[in-house]
């Protein structure tokens, strides 16, 4: 081989070796064959954002020592959700953050603190890259804040059609302390009930978002990672009885859990619901119940009475948790019922939903 | 929040419920058997239940659930219609979102849906009206639902899809009128009203006169009442009064809202494009003369009643469903056979278990801490 030659195959393998990058405006079918332009979005995409290197090994798991886990506690807990939220982008967050969020959140609620994340998402065919380039953005960016790591993934696409927009699934690991055990069937008579902020926000901010009603509000979602918060919790009082986080369903499918899982009444006081009047408002029109709308940065927390005052505190002193409120009281009888007792003086039960909030007529 | 809360006032509500304890003391009838006041219309059950105003009451007083739940008294074989011009592929069948649940005899919008009919919730027909517009291939119709209240609208749509001369859109008129029911249950033999809380968004567009028959006729008193839990209350109060007083009156608590005459343009929109149908068939109460409503000839071409083929057939309510007896108050719904086992919400049989203005919803949803023999409900008290 002549010198000129050996040089072209030089640069030839200088090609072929270069770190990928994505030239196309948006996905198409190549982008999920597993070939090269699979390669290229990944490592353009979300090696990039994600950067740490037990995902920079680019082996098909995540290898994690056991000693590494065991620092943090003596159990694991493991979840996983998956984001299929329309429109992709809303005010306050997006799919990404959401994804990361929700998936911490899960593992938070046992108490655990959470460690590590994988990220699985599903493409249609015509997504523009750059959408997929702000997801992963806030994903990293939430994923910081959270203090998790991203370490291992999945890319698919379908056809146009077969899917809307970006679908993500998170599954998460994360290490449960030591004598902390929190559960739905833990609630007993006596103990109180928080939860950290205003209700209602996420489900109303997606609501105005779709467009579908000509309503404008300055609604954000309430989307945000709870570990940190769920740590200073812990802290101030490790005798958490049961603690949830109020997604899809709101805080109303919650306390029914608790209620029926402990075989105790759940009684909360209206006038104690920490409300934006920009949800209440959007509520009164669409003659939705606040109790049900969904939330993406909310817990509800049982810990005992004598607790609760200082929970309280530490929750109010965390910024996820500055609108904390002690919103009601566990008590015997009716056994497996959550009652409301309306600012009006009255009472009702407040009943797991069923099916969607559909609007009323009129 | 602003002009809401000053009608939610707890203070205010102990008030009169004091005030109303001290009227029932005075009203001899009372203390043989509770006394019966219908509110007419789903916006004050769904009040009722939601602010549990009910077990704000003495004992001798109760609410008598009545028909003014638009969902609730759609009769299937309407519901059967729907499906099926829903399932028509050129079309895209619009609704309001409560009346998709609503169970046909095989099934419902919902299920309609998920089968692959185009069915689509909208807030207003003149979403409806937009969809057509963008979309000239497609047939869109909509799902005319509602007394009084909502009729007002539907006419507009139908006036403004004729000026812009919209030729994919018509209206699948299910509209009901609330005097001729009202009229229907206080003829009924098996009913022992003492008053009523009169609809406030119905009276909105049609006034208060059309009531008078019900005081001058029936000797039964009425309050027009609003739909803040305060209003209820209080309409409550003027109704229980004139039983002490042995009056019998048309009597309005929502004069912010609603006048005398009622909205004379909404009124004149309403007439111009519809007129009554001899007769309609209402979901538990059976046949009642003059009280639906047709598009008027004029406006044929938005009438998906002629423009497509439609069954309408008979289809009986389930057997063991009580839903007429509830509705005429007759029963509590909690007394009907099937209640909470048969029929729930997740399964409705009837339909007064799936909108949440049905007294069954209500009581299902909100009202089961008052029979679930946690404390016994109170008719049930004053019955034994």
């Amino acid at each position: 081989m002549n010198n000129q030659a050996a040089e072209r195959v030089t640069i030839e393998q200088g090609i072929r070796r270069r770190s990928g990058r994505v030239r196309d405006a948006s996905i198409n079918l190549a982008h999920g064959s597993g070939g090269k332009a699979m390669r290229d979005l990944i490592e353009d995409v979300f090696l990039g954002a994600f950067d740490n290197p037990l995902l920079a090994a680019m082996e098909d798991q995540a290898v994690i020592a056991i000693a590494d886990l065991a620092r943090h506690g003596d159990r694991l807990a493991f979840t996983t959700d998956t984001y299929v939220v329309d429109p992709l982008f809303f005010p306050g967050g997006d799919i990404g953050t959401l994804a990361v969020a929700g998936t911490v959140n899960d593992l938070a609620m046992s108490g655990a603190r959470p460690l590590f994340l994988s990220c699985a998402v599903v493409l249609e065919e015509g997504l523009s890259v750059d959408v997929l380039r702000q997801v992963a953005e806030s994903m990293k960016r939430t994923a910081a804040q959270a203090g998790v790591s991203i370490v291992t993934g999945d890319t698919k696409v379908v056809e146009r059609g077969a899917a809307d927009k970006l679908f993500i699934n998170t599954a998460g690991i994360g290490v449960v302390p030591r004598g902390v055990t929190i559960s739905s069937g833990n609630a007993r008579p006596g103990d109180a009930v928080l939860v950290n902020g205003h209700l209602g926000d996420h489900g109303t901010a997606i609501l105005i978002a779709r467009q579908l009603l000509a309503l404008e509000a300055d609604v954000a979602s309430d989307c945000q990672p709870l570990g940190g918060l769920v740590a200073a919790m812990l802290a101030a009082g490790p005798n958490i009885h049961c603690m949830r986080d109020a997604t899809r369903g709101g805080i109303a499918t919650v306390l029914n859990e608790f209620a029926q899982c402990s075989n105790v009444a759940i009684r909360i006081h209206e006038s104690r619901l920490p409300l934006r009047e920009e949800v209440k408002g959007a509520c009164e029109i669409l003659g939705l119940d606040p109790l049900y709308l969904a939330n993406e940065g909310k817990l509800v927390a049982i810990v005992p009475g004598n607790e609760a005052g200082r929970m309280l505190a530490a929750m109010r002193a965390h910024p996820a948790g500055e609108h904390a409120s002690i919103i009601g009281e566990v008590t015997d009888e009716p056994r497996g019922v959550v009652v409301l007792h309306t600012g009006f003086g009255g009472q009702r039960i407040v009943d797991m939903l069923v099916g969607e909030q559909l609007p009323r007529i009129c | 929040m602003k002009y809401v809360d000053e009608f939610r006032d707890p203070e205010k509500a102990r008030t009169l419920t004091k005030e109303i304890q001290g009227l029932v003391a005075r009203i001899e009838r009372a203390k043989q058997r509770p006394l019966q006041i219908m509110e007419v219309c789903g916006g004050h059950t769904h009040s009722i239940f939601r602010y549990g105003i009910q077990q704000m009451l003495p004992d001798a007083v109760e609410f008598v659930h009545g028909p003014g739940c638009p969902v609730c008294v759609l009769p299937m074989g309407r519901v059967d219609d729907c499906v099926a011009l829903a399932e028509r592929p050129e079309v895209i069948f619009t609704t309001f979102g409560d009346a998709m649940r609503v169970p046909g005899s095989k099934k419902s919008l919902l299920k309609a849906k998920a089968d692959g009919a185009d069915v689509r919730m909208v807030y207003s027909p003149l979403d409806a009206l937009a969809i057509a517009r963008k979309n000239p291939h497609r047939e869109v119709i909509f799902f005319g639902l509602g007394f009084e209240t909502t009729i007002p609208s539907t006419a507009m749509t139908i006036l403004q899809a004729k000026a812009e001369r919209i030729g994919n859109f018509s209206l699948f008129c299910n509209h009901i009128t609330i005097i001729p029911t009202i009229k229907a249950i206080l003829d009924s033999p098996d009913l022992h009203l003492d008053g009523f809380l009169g609809p406030g968004h119905v009276s909105m567009v049609i006034g208060t006169r059309p009531y008078d028959f019900i005081a001058r006729h029936y000797r039964k008193p009425i309050t027009i009442a609003g739909f803040e839990p305060l209003d209820v209350l209080h309409a409550m109060w003027m109704v229980l009064k004139q039983i002490a007083e042995g009056r019998s009156e048309v009597e309005n608590q929502y004069g912010r809202i609603v006048s005398d005459n009622g909205n004379a343009r909404a009124l004149a929109a309403i007439a111009e494009v519809f007129e009554l149908r001899e007769f309609f068939e209402w979901r538990g109460l059976g046949s009642i003369d003059h009280s639906g409503l047709r598009i008027r000839d004029a406006y044929a071409a938005f009438d998906a009643e002629r423009r497509f083929p439609v069954a309408n057939l008979k289809i009986a309510d389930p057997k063991a469903c009580q839903c007429g007896e509830v509705l005429k108050g007759v029963i509590k719904p909690h007394e009907c056979k099937v209640f909470g086992a048969a029929c729930t919400p997740e399964m409705p049989l009837g339909s007064l278990m799936v909108s949440s203005e049905g007294a069954c919803a209500a009581y299902y949803n909100y009202g089961r801490i008052d029979t679930t023999g946690l404390r016994q409900r109170k008719s049930d008290k004053a019955l034994a």
